[in-house]
This record gives C-alpha cells, structure tokens and sequence, in this order.
C-alpha cells in the first residue's frame, strides 16, 4: 500500500464546533475513500483558531512564526486537502481566509482539496460555490466538484436530512480520493535547489 | 570585518513626545548620525532610497556626496539602490561621480525596492522586478567596464556609442552587494558576477539568512570566484542598548509597539525571540552578533539599524557612543579572532585597485567642440546626413 498525507484546515472558532464535526466526518470518509483504492492516508489537522494571533502577526510582519510556518508547511507538503470554514456574513470566516492570504500564491497549485462549510440555515450553503470555489480556482488547486455544507438541521441525524449529508460526505470523498489516486505523492520544492535555468538564460531573458 | 549603520531615512512620530521632526530636521539629524560613525570609529554608513513619504531619502547620492565631504574614512554605501526602477544609465553616472568626490570611498547595494507603486510611477512593472533588476545590473556593469556601450535590451531605449562620465576613478567601479531578503535569483546574480551579498536580517527569522546565504556562497563557489566561505556576506541588524538592560526594554517598548513595519503586531520580546533583534545592554548585543557566524559563516560586513521608528538624534547618538565604545572594538576582536586567514575582507577601493594591478587614469578623451559637447566626427557626420 503506498501513503499520502492529508492536510485537514478547520476554521471553527468554538471548542468542540460544528465545522470541526464536519472535517472530522470528511476526513474520516476520505481515508475509508482511499484505503479503499489501497492507499494509507496519514492525516494532519490544523485548527486555525490556535493561529489566530500567529496569522494576525504574519498580516503585519510578512513572516510565520514557527507554529505557523509547521501549520503552512503541513498543507504545502500535502496530497490532499480538506478545509473547512464557517459561513460567516455570506463567506468565508476571516480567520480562514487569512491563512490562505499568508500562504504563497504557488503553495496549493494542482493539490486536489474537499471544500466544507458550516452555518445555522441551509440559505448560506451557496457560499460554497461563490465564496470559496473562487478562492481556490484562484489559487490554482483541483477542488472536487461535490462541496459539502451542513446546516444546523443536518446535524439533526435521523431522516431525509442526516443521510442526505452522509451520502454527499460519501460522494465527495469517493471524488477526492480518486484524484489522489490519480496523482504521484506530493513532491516537496526547495527553493534552493540549484537552479535548472542558468544565469546566462536569464541574461538573455529567456 | 566592517561596522557600520544603516538607516531608511524614515521621518516617524516620536510616539514617546506625538512630535514629528520636519524633513529639514530630519536630512541634519541623519547627516550629523554619518558624521558621528566616524567619529566613534565605525566603518560603514548607508542609506536608503524611496521616492514616497515618510521617506527623505529620494536622491542618495547628493547626501552621500555632502557625507564624503564632511568625513575622511566612513565608507559611504545604500541600502538599498533601487536597480529596478532607476535607469542604469543614471546610477552608472551618479556613483561613478560619487566615487571621485569620495575618493573611492563608495560602494552600492542593488535592491528591487519594496514599494508597489515605486514601479508605476517609473514607468515599469512590479512583475518584472527580477527581470529589471538582472538586465539593469547587466547594463550596469558594461557601463562602468567599458568606454563606449553599443546596447540594446528589453527595458530601455538602446544606446549606440555611449560614454557614461565621469569614468569610474582609477578605471575600477565601486565594489556592488546585491541585497534580497526571499529571491533566491538575486542571490544567484550575486554569486554569477562574484559580487557581495546582502540579508536585510531585520524583518525575518535568522532561518531565512541562512539558506539565502548558504544559497549564495555554494553558487559563488559554482561560479569559480572562490570556495563557498571565501564569498563576501553582509549583514543588517536592529538593536538599542542601555548599560541596564531592563532600562533599554523599558525606554525601546513604545517605539518598537508602533513602529511602521511591525507595530502592534508580536510582543517586542516575541519578535527579539523570532528575529535577530536586540533590545537589552551592550554585553547581549556583542553575545547575540557573535552568534550570527554560527549560521551565516564568517562574514565580512556587519551594519545596525538604529534611527528609525521616531527614535530621536540624541537617543540614537547616545547608541552610537555605546556601538563605538564598548560594543564594535570588542566584536572586531573576536570576530578577527575566530576568521581563518583564507576568509577575505570586505573589498575596498584600494584593495580593487590594488588587484586590478594599480590605478589607471580612465579618462576618456573625446575631441570635443567645448561649446557643444559634439565630437568633430560626430559633426561630419551630420553633416553628411543632411
């Protein structure tokens, strides 16, 4: 069996919080996902609210802080990426947002990423697909098609509602787990590698 | 190994008073700061270039020039010029002119420059800033190394038979540091020519010095101007010092919470922990620098911030009596101590004239008319244009 990593960002800021529970059952799904495609997945959570003064400093100072820079690091050397946010005034929370401010324009190109969200009524659930998927069609990363939100009444368990958030939870792992699959394990980049393009071609603007 | 200060000409609300000194205030303040590295024997003194408030700093080489005149060792530098923005033409002119007026006692750190709208207002292009800095430098160099350039780039309008004057004195141009705080490439360009490196080492955690400096002296050794640790390293630095170190905590907090850069973001004593700044006496600032040659090697220029932020002239003067007194000459000692012989200093001019095999008149003589500037030839052919 080979291994990936999973980089889980969950923007909850109560203890424990509804958007926690959401990763959590995506990333439980996404690991049965992939075991199922004989892959291990080794899953790292970074819960944002511990960085919230860390993101704050890194706004003012252009630089992380160890905690910080060990949290960027997780999702940069990532396979794969479930993030997750409360909706909050029609969008993303600020605390989510900004740790995808602080990350390099560069660091998630091509990394396949689950999207969630988490508010009291089901009328935010487009925040989704105005809010977040721009965000990352921005930053370049291959977001599965199926997005997964889940009102208060979701959580709500029995009936029509309940199974309809497990088999969309189902549905998006499956999705996340075949691009995974798909792709050779991350490869981390050092910048200070010797350069493969020489000097001169750089003289002659090439 | 070199000493010396760097400021960036910021005019900043002293926030311990809520005064504001004036641009005259401040273009004296920072001449009499030049005035006194000298005096307390440091080595360096550089300066910034901005073109936007707060900033004085538009036109280095005019302050520099009247710094030259007022000194007699100080060597004058920048922190940085921007190479990106300026026309290569002009700073191949100015600095070569600086130089004659200093008697070599000049030289320069490229810089893109950090401000976006720097760029616009120039006439150029923010996603270019490595492209601009690489060409620039290029032109830069055959400016100074050759009498008459032929060019053509992507940048600038060509030149055809241009003589940059003055030439630079005795045929060498000043010594060039490239300074970047996160672009690999402009390591890797300093590395090329065999040029100095600079790391701001103020804003960022000392991790990042070392892989740019690591970056830079293997690529220095890859180009064949020597072994890794014979490449010339330059460092900044941010203190304030007191004899009693709870005193320079106490009197540095208010300028360090609302400071331009980083106010009101990390505790003073979280940044001192997350980045090479020092706030305590002069015995923690010797301890502290000491300890940069353990990730960067044996280096050859040190240079401290200590003027910024609304700090006032008095205050910064007093800092510049603690580097002078009891700080530098113990730093020169154990630095010199600990660098094995084979490890360069910082080239001077007279070191560079000295390998260039001594100096030369770089005079270039052309027949002018002395009322047009024109050469006879250049009138003939004119002439036969018509």
């Amino acid at each position: 069996m080979s291994t990936r990593t999973i980089a889980v960002v969950s923007a909850g800021l109560s203890t424990p919080s509804s958007t926690r529970l959401l990763a959590d059952r995506l990333t439980a799904a996404a690991v049965a996902a992939l075991a199922d495609r004989g892959i291990t997945a080794t899953v790292e959570v970074i819960e944002l609210r511990e960085h919230a003064r860390d993101l704050a400093d890194d706004l003012l100072t252009g630089f992380a802080n160890k905690p910080l820079q060990a949290a960027v690091d997780t999702v940069v050397g990532a396979d794969a990426v479930i993030a997750v946010t409360p909706i909050f005034s029609a969008s993303y929370s600020g605390l989510f947002k900004t740790f995808f401010d602080v990350l390099d324009k560069d660091a998630v190109v091509g990394t396949p990423v689950l999207m969630g969200a988490t508010a009291g009524t089901a009328r935010h659930s487009l925040a989704l697909e105005h809010a977040l998927r721009p965000l990352f069609a921005y930053l370049r990363a291959t977001v599965v098609p199926t997005a997964v939100f889940a009102a208060a009444e979701d959580w709500a368990g029995a009936g029509e509602a309940g199974r309809a958030l497990a088999d969309r939870v189902a549905r998006a792992a499956g999705e996340l787990a075949d691009l995974v699959a798909g792709r050779p394990p991350a490869a981390p980049v050092d910048p200070f590698a010797d350069p493969t393009t020489s000097f001169e071609d750089l003289l002659r603007g090439s | 190994m070199q000493f010396g200060i760097f400021t960036v000409s910021d005019i900043t609300q002293d926030p311990t008073t809520g005064r504001t000194p004036t641009e005259a205030e401040r273009i004296k303040a920072v001449l009499a700061i030049a005035q006194k590295a000298e005096e307390v024997g440091l080595d360096v003194f550089a300066l910034g270039e901005h073109h936007n408030p707060p900033f004085f700093s538009s036109s280095p080489t005019t302050t520099l020039a009247h710094i030259a005149a007022r000194t007699s060792t100080l060597q004058l530098s920048t922190a940085t010029t921007l190479i990106t923005t300026n026309d290569p033409v002009k700073i191949a002119e100015d600095y070569a002119m600086l130089q004659h007026l200093a008697d070599g006692r000049v030289d320069l750190m490229m810089g893109r420059g950090n401000t976006g709208p720097v760029y616009p207002w120039f006439g150029k292009d923010i996603r270019n800033g490595i492209e601009l800095a690489v060409e620039n430098y290029a032109l830069l160099r055959r400016l100074w190394t050759e009498d008459t350039v032929d060019w053509q780039g992507k940048f600038r309008t060509p030149l055809q038979g241009f003589t940059s004057t003055p030439r630079p004195l005795d045929g060498v141009p000043p010594f060039v540091w490239h300074g970047s705080i996160r672009s690999p490439q402009i390591a890797e360009q300093a590395a090329y020519y065999g040029d100095g490196f600079f790391h701001n080492h103020i804003f960022w955690p000392p991790e990042h010095t070392q892989r740019m400096v690591e970056f830079y002296r293997r690529r220095y050794e890859h180009y064949g101007h020597g072994s890794a640790d014979q490449a010339i390293v330059g460092l900044g630095g941010q203190v304030f010092m007191r004899r009693n170190s709870q005193d320079a905590v106490r009197e540095f907090r208010p300028y360090f919470d609302n400071a331009p850069v980083y106010g009101h973001g990390p505790s003073l004593e979280e940044f001192s922990s997350q980045t090479p700044l020092t706030v305590g006496s002069p015995q923690q600032v010797i301890e502290r620098t000491l300890g940069f040659r353990d990730y960067v090697g044996d280096y050859q220029r040190q240079l401290f911030l200590i003027d910024h932020a609304g700090l006032p002239l008095k205050t910064v003067l007093e800092q510049l009596d603690l580097l002078g007194e009891e700080v530098v000459p113990v730093l020169r000692r154990e630095f010199a101590a600990l660098k094995p012989a084979h490890v360069p200093d910082a080239p001077t001019h007279a070191s560079r004239v000295a390998a260039a095999g001594g100096p030369k008149d770089a005079t270039v003589h052309a027949g002018a008319d002395s009322v047009t500037g024109r050469a006879p030839t250049q009138a003939r052919e004119e002439i036969e244009v018509r």
